[in-house]
């Protein structure tokens, strides 16, 4: 068709070239099933990412949005290196760690943490705060002048907790201060990156909005890189100046939060968009409706080509044959990368007919625009 | 105290009753450290064919309400008071045995963890065909034919085979589709849904929600929602409850509340949730403080130590006397239980407007 026409090969990267704080070139991970009692031999592997390239540069925050199975924790885990990658590069600082052994990691660490999505069981319970957040600084070696209970109150008081609070243990705390101990943990080192993996997912909508406006002060004061994962794409939006989605273990998209956000290219990130609830009564009137039938299918035995085909309306036979390519369509800013055959207007306004796939609903204009 | 149950001020016809009518609600825990006030006198009513959201954050007594409902604080140490009239029957004081006859059948429930919730020791369509055989005396033939025919309507595919299938082997999505359909197996009259979609990812929570409507206006039933999120109520609902320290701060249409939002915490609310749309460089403004203790709630307006706009009372009234729940001047049917005159609040709002758009 047309569309496949207007793709042109683009430029590699995400990015104008230079240099990069985080570079992930192919990063893959599978994990292997295994069957058998005393003879395990594999019998497959959930694919859990699958060859994703990114770049973060330094003091700017990626999104990485997706529904649950998409990869987006494993790719976090893979950053910093708590899981080992199956293949694929990530080039850190200038440096590769891909394959640093795990007793030199630490020195890597010093300027990549990360920060946990439940702030119950990334807290030792059996640690004082005090401990909790003076301990990265003891493993590295780190003796500030001021002394490590000094500088460990500081931080409790740059997190928004009190400095009494360094003797207190974890269980004293609610999920918001918890998830603020974590973050001053995080920052004990002053790294140049943080991983997020959902920081605020497990949170209350106002105790929500005190860690994201916390984290974005943090990030505007120390100028710290942000990897930020979550599922929500509201609090993504407000955070990230670049966002990618993820579908099943491979980028799908990826742009600048105005363009990805107001003129997605890619069916899924439509799809994604359209099923955002909007606590105003008469949004959803003004967007695109687009309800897809069924679920993701499972990362052990991914679709072949485009792995969205199978929940696609705008799929056709060339879709199974063969995996788009993560590049610039033509019409797309520079930047906006979309791995996609059959590519999409640039908008989320409110389609003539409604998107309905799946069985059990009616769409309100009751015919499905299910092409072929 | 005033008694105001439903926006609708015209309750006093009895022929008139509303479909549902929860008046003082109270559900008290007794435990070793004092009482827990879970629900603390909440009133609401519903139609048929209409939708209640009722709104709050964790701890705002919304689940303990969904379960006095449902009368399922029978037989624990719960202390249930109050009124829950549906059909102008009352459903407090209504033994146990009486309570199981209407449970599943008149009003039934659809919960937040379809996997808690499902059984795992029995398929999916002998635990829908069970509901359905307690109700109607019917063969078990028939009530896996009816079984089969419910999970065809919310969408599962091959639903012979798939009757036959352990909640381990749905998808999540699925999984909440089968307690839909197992909780409309007997056409409830009411429906109450629990955080029906908070498990779920946002693609399936879309096509959840859309069910659950079509379903409605299908079956023509009740439907009280219980969720922390505004955009799935705004998404549904006809009518929000915004419940505070298990009391009602604010309720009114989806489009009052939602558009013109009258006590302080329901602001907070609002403006503490990113937007899809609109300006990215806004500031998040956060309820500061966190959750009031239901034990000891603060004394007078149980919001009044988190609240920004407490200054603006004069006299210091929001610590000492419990604002009374007031119909908004100008509207018929829109509630809030806040001191601040409707001046102040026009003259706060539009500072924040102002703010916002600098």
């Amino acid at each position: 068709m047309r569309a496949a026409d207007e793709q042109e090969h683009a430029v590699s990267t995400t990015q104008p070239a230079g240099e990069h704080l985080l570079d992930v070139r192919g990063l893959t991970k599978h994990f292997p099933i295994r069957h058998g009692i005393v003879f395990q031999r594999q019998i497959g592997a959930v694919h859990a990412v699958d060859g994703i390239d990114f770049t973060v540069a330094a003091g700017q925050s990626l999104g990485l949005v997706g529904e649950s199975g998409c990869g987006k924790s494993t790719t976090g885990r893979l950053v910093t290196r708590l899981l080992k990658p199956t293949a694929g590069r990530v080039v850190f600082d200038g440096e590769d760690i891909t394959h640093t052994p795990e007793n030199r990691m630490k020195e890597a660490r010093r300027n990549l943490q990360m920060i946990f999505q439940d702030p119950y069981s990334s807290l030792n319970p059996r640690h004082t705060v005090g401990t909790i957040v003076e301990t990265p600084m003891r493993l590295n070696g780190i003796n500030p002048p001021q002394g490590h209970k000094k500088r460990a109150q500081e931080l409790l008081e740059t997190v928004g907790l009190s400095p009494e609070h360094y003797n207190r243990y974890p269980n004293e705390f609610s999920g918001g201060q918890r998830q603020r101990i974590g973050i001053a943990r995080a920052l004990a080192l002053r790294p140049k990156l943080i991983v997020a993996d959902e920081p605020v997912s497990a949170l209350d909508v106002s105790i929500q909005a005190q860690i994201v406006n916390l984290l974005q002060d943090l990030q505007r004061e120390f100028g710290i890189a942000f990897v930020f994962i979550a599922h929500d794409l509201a609090v993504v939006r407000h955070f990230c100046e670049r966002v990618a989605v993820m579908y099943l273990g491979k980028i799908v998209e990826v742009a600048d939060r105005r363009t990805l956000y107001t003129g997605p290219r890619h069916p899924y990130t439509h799809a994604l968009l359209s099923a955002v609830p909007e606590a105003d009564p008469d949004g959803t009137r003004r967007r695109e409706r687009i309800r897809l039938a069924g679920d993701v299918p499972s990362p052990v035995d991914p679709p072949s080509g485009c792995r969205f085909r199978t929940r696609c309306w705008k799929a056709q036979e060339r879709c199974a044959r063969e995996e788009p390519p993560l590049v610039r369509l033509a019409g797309s800013t520079d930047g906006h990368l979309t791995a996609c055959h059959f590519p999409e207007e640039p908008s989320v306004a409110a389609r003539e007919e409604d998107i309905v796939l799946d069985p059990a609903l009616s769409a309100s204009g009751d015919s499905e625009s299910t092409s072929s | 105290m005033s008694l105001l149950t439903s926006p609708q001020p015209a309750d006093a016809d009895p022929a008139a009753a509303p479909f549902l009518d929860v008046r003082d609600l109270r559900v008290h825990f007794p435990t070793e450290d004092g009482i827990v006030k879970s629900v603390d006198g909440v009133s609401f009513s519903l139609e048929k064919g209409s939708t209640l959201g009722i709104v709050g954050e964790s701890g705002s007594g919304k689940s303990v309400t969904s379960l006095a409902l449902l009368g399922l604080h029978k037989g624990t140490r719960a202390q249930v008071s109050g009124e829950i009239r549906l059909e102008g029957r009352e459903l407090v004081s209504l033994p146990e045995h009486d309570m199981r006859a209407l449970r599943g059948r008149t009003v039934s429930m659809i919960f937040q963890d379809p996997l808690s919730a499902l059984h795992p020791y029995f398929t999916v369509g002998a635990q829908i065909a069970e509901g359905y055989r307690v109700h109607h005396r019917v063969s078990k033939k028939e009530a896996r034919d009816r079984a089969v025919e419910m999970l065809k309507r919310v969408g599962i595919p091959q639903p012979e085979r798939r009757a036959r299938d352990y909640p381990h082997q749905f998808s999540g999505g699925m999984r909440q589709r089968a307690m839909i359909a197992m909780a409309l197996v007997c056409d409830p009259e009411l429906l109450i849904a629990d955080e029906p979609t908070t498990a779920l990812d946002v693609t399936v929570q879309a096509q959840i929600l859309d069910l659950i409507r079509d379903l409605q206006e299908e079956f023509g039933s009740a439907v009280v929602l219980i969720t922390h999120d505004l955009g799935v109520v705004a998404d549904i609902a006809d009518d929000i409850l915004v419940m505070y320290g298990g009391r009602r701060i604010e309720y009114g249409t989806v489009h009052d509340v939602l558009k013109e939002p009258q006590h302080p915490y329901t602001w907070g609310l609002l403006e503490s949730m990113p937007q899809i749309t609109g300006d990215v460089e806004r500031r998040l403004n956060p309820i500061a403080g966190s959750p009031p203790s239901l034990i000891n709630p603060p004394g007078g307006c149980a919001f009044h130590p988190r609240c920004t706009y407490k200054g603006w009372v004069p006299g210091g009234r929001c610590a000492t006397d419990r604002p009374e729940l007031l119909p908004v001047p100008g509207t018929g049917r829109h509630l809030a239980a806040c001191h601040l005159t409707p001046e102040t609040r026009t003259e706060i709002r539009g500072r924040t407007a102002a703010g916002a758009a600098q």
